[in-house]
């Protein structure tokens, strides 16, 4: 059967008013206060250690990304991996439940709207809002870089670093859409939020260090047979790691912000032959690398938002 | 538009699983006119409003609203019907006007339009000045008045108001169903689903007594009077002296009396039959009353329900 007018009829003014909530609340407040912090304590201790060692990388600016200075146990990019996830279900676990909490559902629903403009215009806001987040943070740790550093980022950095913010932004975009799934499952936004945050749990520590092994070994035969590691154990621990949206993001990061980074697989000694060992790569070369974990990132965001989408289309519309 | 069919069902049914929630359902409203739809909680009312808007799918039937088939092109219905729901929800942290003007845009109102329309609505249902305080700071009954004002914001021809006095004092009540008969008065088609009996009597002009997701009974409180009460006419009797209600139930064309107090009797009767009362009473009683009372829904909801749970 098919319906008349366009199922994206009001998903402009959905998406405004969502934004506008999200941008002028006291979550945005908090978050940006957060990405400020993150954003100035890492570069200037980075910066600091880079200051003393100048010269010795063509790509200063990726350094300022991917060292851990001292005394921060941590880089840039491990810091933006555990943060993001975080700001992306802050923003994501109230977003459909709140609707019938606060009764407001039934009221918006019988304007002129389908549920999908709804639906669309709210993920669509909070993705503009962790966007505009991110790009705060990489606008200020560039700022503070130059600044400090004394030089701009190359072409070739600002390329690598660009593309760095869009896999975060897809990496979030992911969390989101789960947040986003489990405010649709759950009325309650308590439950929502410790369902995401209990999912990102299960991906940051649990996945690698055991579910991952144990399946692998499963499916595949130990890590090390009679002749040396078991080609056929790494090759599926690498592609169970892969289901985890962390791994494709670490992959993406390691790639992009190291441009010596030649593979992400196993390699053979004979794909090194004729290999210049640590030359970087050109930026093309990188983006053919990490190429499938973007697409992957894209693909698991929708996948995951199109499950939310089915069970939104299916729910009883009371409050 | 008065006389045009606004709202039509036909064969309507939603069924969970094995749970029938409405059950082949047949009414009409007209526009200017208002339908009251009672029935206890769980009887299919909210239910058969959702598909009249076309938040839920009909599993069999089908209904047209302003012309337009909910399940085929709910944007067209929406454009035309105005919704109150039951205990209805704002954005606390929003103004009234930021609030209605987010719904005014998304029925395809233009700014100006939402500022010309929302001090009118406003000043109709009796809140003027509040247009840019948060919402949040309302009591109930302010949110259920904005809630209307919303619904006159659209100027629809078609209002469905659910449970809309569920949550006012006995004043604001009654204010409020001032501006029920106001929408009427205008040429709005209103469907009202309530609990409180009296108040679907003092503005309904026909009503719908659901009961486990049918129609069990429809038509003016009158009609419905007469065929649950047994009388079309209600007489009330005031009058001193010895053995009146032996008297009265002796009559030919009386279906019943009750005694409503020491001197006030309440005369269920086939026709009417006040001026064979008034022979009756006056050479041995004091007769000072006599007149038509009006049947009460109450009475044939109570007694409806009574004699279903019976017969069950």
């Amino acid at each position: 059967m098919r319906r008349s007018g366009s199922p994206f009829t009001g998903a402009g003014i959905v998406l405004a008013k969502e934004a506008a909530d999200q941008l002028s609340g006291t979550r945005m407040v908090v978050i940006e206060a957060l990405v400020f912090l993150i954003a100035l304590v890492l570069a200037w201790f980075s910066t600091t250690a880079i200051r003393e060692s100048i010269g010795q990388s063509p790509f200063l600016f990726l350094r300022l990304l991917t060292m851990a200075p001292d005394p921060v146990p941590f880089s840039f990019i491990d810091t933006v991996g555990l943060v993001t996830p975080i700001i992306a279900i802050a923003l994501g676990f109230d977003a459909v439940n709140a609707e019938f909490n606060q009764r407001t559902m039934s009221r918006i629903l019988a304007q002129p709207i389908y549920r999908d403009a709804l639906l669309l215009g709210k993920f669509l806001a909070r993705l503009l809002t962790l966007a505009i987040a991110l790009l705060s943070l990489w606008l200020l740790v560039l700022g503070v870089g130059f600044l400090r550093l004394g030089l701009p980022p190359s072409g070739e950095e600002l390329v690598r670093m660009l593309g760095f913010l869009v896999a975060t932004i897809a990496y979030g975009g992911v969390w989101l859409a789960v947040a986003f799934l489990f405010s649709i499952l759950f009325r309650a936004a308590a439950t929502a939020a410790l369902a995401a945050l209990g999912l990102w749990l299960v991906f940051s520590f649990f996945w690698s260090l055991i579910i991952k092994p144990l399946v692998a070994t499963l499916i595949a035969g130990p890590p090390e047979d009679i002749f040396g590691p078991n080609l056929a154990y790494i090759q599926t621990s690498q592609a169970l790691d892969r289901v985890s949206p962390n791994t494709l993001y670490a992959e993406v990061a390691l790639a992009l912000l190291q441009p010596a980074t030649r593979t992400l697989g196993p390699v053979f000694i004979s794909q090194l032959r004729g290999a210049l060992l640590g030359a970087p790569l050109p930026a093309s070369q990188s983006f053919i690398l990490v190429w499938p974990q973007i697409t992957g990132l894209v693909a698991a965001m929708i996948l995951i938002f199109a499950a939310g989408y089915i069970v939104f289309q299916r729910q009883e519309i009371r409050a | 538009m008065s006389g045009e069919v606004a709202i039509l069902a036909e064969g309507l049914t939603k069924r969970y699983s094995a749970t029938v929630a409405v059950d082949h359902i047949d009414f009409e409203v007209q526009s200017g006119e208002i339908v009251g739809i009672l029935g206890p909680n769980g009887s299919g009312k909210t239910t058969t409003i959702l598909m009249l808007l076309g938040l839920t799918e009909p599993t069999e039937g089908r209904a047209e609203v302003a012309g337009f088939d909910p399940l085929r092109e709910p944007l067209e219905v929406k454009r035309r019907v105005g919704y109150l729901p039951d205990s209805v929800g704002f954005y606390d942290g929003l103004s009234a006007h930021d609030n209605l003007a987010y719904t005014g845009r998304l029925a395809g109102l233009s700014r100006r339009e939402i500022d010309e329309r929302f001090t009118e609505a406003l000043a109709r249902v009796g809140l003027p000045d509040v247009g840019r305080e948060r919402v949040g700071t309302f009591s109930r009954g302010m949110r259920q008045r904005l809630g209307l004002a919303e619904v006159l914001m659209k100027r629809p021809g078609i209002a469905i108001l659910d449970e809309p006095t569920a949550t006012l004092d006995p004043h604001s009540t009654q204010e409020f169903l001032e501006l029920i008969r106001g929408l009427k008065n205008d040429g709005t088609a209103v469907l009202l689903s309530s609990h409180h009996l009296d108040q679907v009597q003092s503005v309904c002009d026909r009503v719908a007594l659901f009961n486990q997701g049918r129609i069990a009974l429809s038509g003016s409180v009158t009609d419905l009077a007469q065929r649950v009460l047994g009388g079309g006419h209600v007489i009330d009797v005031e009058a001193r002296g010895a053995g009146i209600r032996d008297r009265l139930a002796g009559m030919p064309g009386v279906v019943r009396v009750q005694v409503m107090g020491p001197q006030l009797y309440r005369v269920d009767c086939e026709r009417d039959l006040r001026p064979e009362i008034a022979r009756l009473l006056a050479p041995s009683s004091e007769l000072t009353g006599i007149r038509f009372a009006e049947p009460s829904l109450n009475e044939v909801y109570t007694r409806y329900f009574d004699e279903a749970r019976h017969a069950a």
